[in-house]
């Protein structure tokens, strides 16, 4: 079955999202991996304030290429989810709806998402050129040092992605 | 004696690695687009065509086929009549990756410390492999590796008692642990033998190998095919998500090993299998 979401996600429609559909995203949704996930969380111990807002967001597990002249963003598919997995659940417990990566998810993320109606989408691994197409804006707006690995916010048009593991905690890698 | 200038292997290395994060081989892209066409999984199906159209994509508009264009992996064979000309061949090497990367807008992935993990913002060191050869040509196989594949990859240090049957389990449940996170279909390097060190090089050397080509050896060969069968069956499928096409080949290498041991690698690529090869 195929759905059309327009962002934020917000949990109501969060939990009409059922593992195994095909769902085009339209609107913002902002990157991080590894090391910004990394920073995002030292902040918060801090008592920080986040570089971006949480609440209803989706973030997609993502380090582009760099754009050529002209581009809007170079290759831009999805990293192994997994390697976020420790950082996940603090920032679904903040009001984070929604993750696009790849890959398996461990059972504390899976628990975080049943109690904070989140969900795990999976866009498709090394695909970055076509799904590059889908983004029609980016901007970084925090984290600039970190090259690949800068928060960037983007504006996605019918972004392909399969939910893989909705907030009633199915999961289609099963 | 032959004279070879180093800006010369720069300039080439500059080049594969543009054109490896391009251009998929046509081995590679062969099994895709077969593999699209015999898909019984409707998603899988659906998947393995989006790869199509990314390699499209990537080859017309010089997009490359991952974001994550990898850290490149360079073997060396350099004949023992080679005399280099020019800066240290590691230098110059990496000077090709550098320029490579900046040039083809690939994303620069490398951290100069693995524990402090700042980016060395050009994608340099080079991992390099050389080999002394007989002759007087330098080959040269640039292979950038992706590393949500990489993690996924294993050495096992079987017992001789372990023997075919241990290998044939071992491979399969590398796969079996790598699932989704490998991005599916994968092509699966192994090597059996050597050493701890060895084996690991030999599984790495068999994902350059052309995928229509098979070993050599009739057990090896024999091997080969009944372990790409046996991936298929676990219906881990494209992207994770079920099907047929979990692997689109699986290449292996061999050398003699010690009297105690069975050392094997599985080194785990993604469909995005890069490697070009330039003989100077």
């Amino acid at each position: 079955m195929e759905k059309r979401i327009q962002t934020p996600l917000t949990k109501e429609i969060a939990r009409t999202l059922h593992a195994g559909e095909y769902v085009y995203l339209t609107g913002t949704i902002y990157s991080a991996r590894d090391a910004a996930h990394k920073r995002l969380t030292e902040s918060l111990a801090r008592g920080e304030e986040l570089p971006l807002p949480l609440e209803n967001e989706i973030i997609y597990y993502l380090g582009p290429t760099p754009a050529r002249p002209g581009q809007v963003i170079g290759s831009a598919g999805p990293t192994t989810a997994s390697r976020m997995d420790k950082y996940a659940p603090k920032l679904l417990d903040l009001g984070q709806t929604g993750m696009i990566g790849k890959g398996r998810r461990s059972e504390e993320v899976i628990a975080s998402m049943k109690k904070n109606s989140a969900v795990y989408f999976a866009a498709v691994g090394g695909a970055g050129a076509l799904l590059s197409k889908c983004i029609k804006k980016a901007e970084v707006i925090a984290y600039e040092d970190l090259g690949a690995e800068a928060i960037y916010k983007l504006e996605v048009e019918d972004f392909p992605v399969i939910v893989v593991i909705d907030c009633n905690g199915n999961n289609l890698y099963h | 004696m032959r004279t070879v200038h180093t800006d010369n292997i720069r300039d080439a290395i500059k080049e594969m690695c543009i054109e490896a994060n391009l251009i998929l081989s046509e081995d590679v892209k062969g099994r895709i687009c077969t593999a699209a066409e015999e898909e019984s999984s409707e998603l899988g199906k659906k998947i393995l065509f989006q790869l199509k159209e990314n390699m499209e994509i990537a080859k017309t508009e010089s997009i490359p086929i991952c974001q994550d264009t990898g850290m490149a992996v360079v073997f060396m064979e350099i004949g023992q009549e080679v005399h280099f000309e020019g800066d240290y061949i590691e230098d110059a090497v990496n000077e090709g990756v550098r320029r490579g990367y900046r040039e083809g807008y690939l994303r620069k992935s490398v951290v100069g410390d693995p524990l402090l993990r700042v980016n060395t913002n050009d994608n340099t060191p080079a991992i390099i492999h050389t080999k002394i050869a007989a002759g007087e040509q330098v080959k040269i196989t640039v292979a950038p590796k992706g590393f949500g594949s990489e993690n996924m990859s294993r050495v096992c240090m079987l017992k001789p008692a372990d023997g075919e049957e241990g290998v044939k389990e071992a491979v399969i449940e590398t796969v079996k642990l790598a699932g989704p996170n490998a991005c599916p279909p994968m092509v699966i390097g192994v090597g059996i033998g050597g050493s701890f060190e060895k084996c690991a090089l030999l599984a790495k050397k068999a994902l350059t190998r052309n995928l229509d080509v098979r070993s050599e050896l009739p057990h090896i060969r024999a091997m080969e095919e009944e372990i790409l069968v046996k991936i298929n069956e676990l219906n881990i499928g494209p992207g994770g998500l079920g099907g047929k096409t979990t692997a689109l080949g699986v290449n292996i290498e061999t050398y003699p090993t010690h009297i105690a041991g069975l050392p094997v690698a599985i080194n785990i690529c993604c469909h995005v299998n890069r490697h070009v090869t330039r003989v100077i």
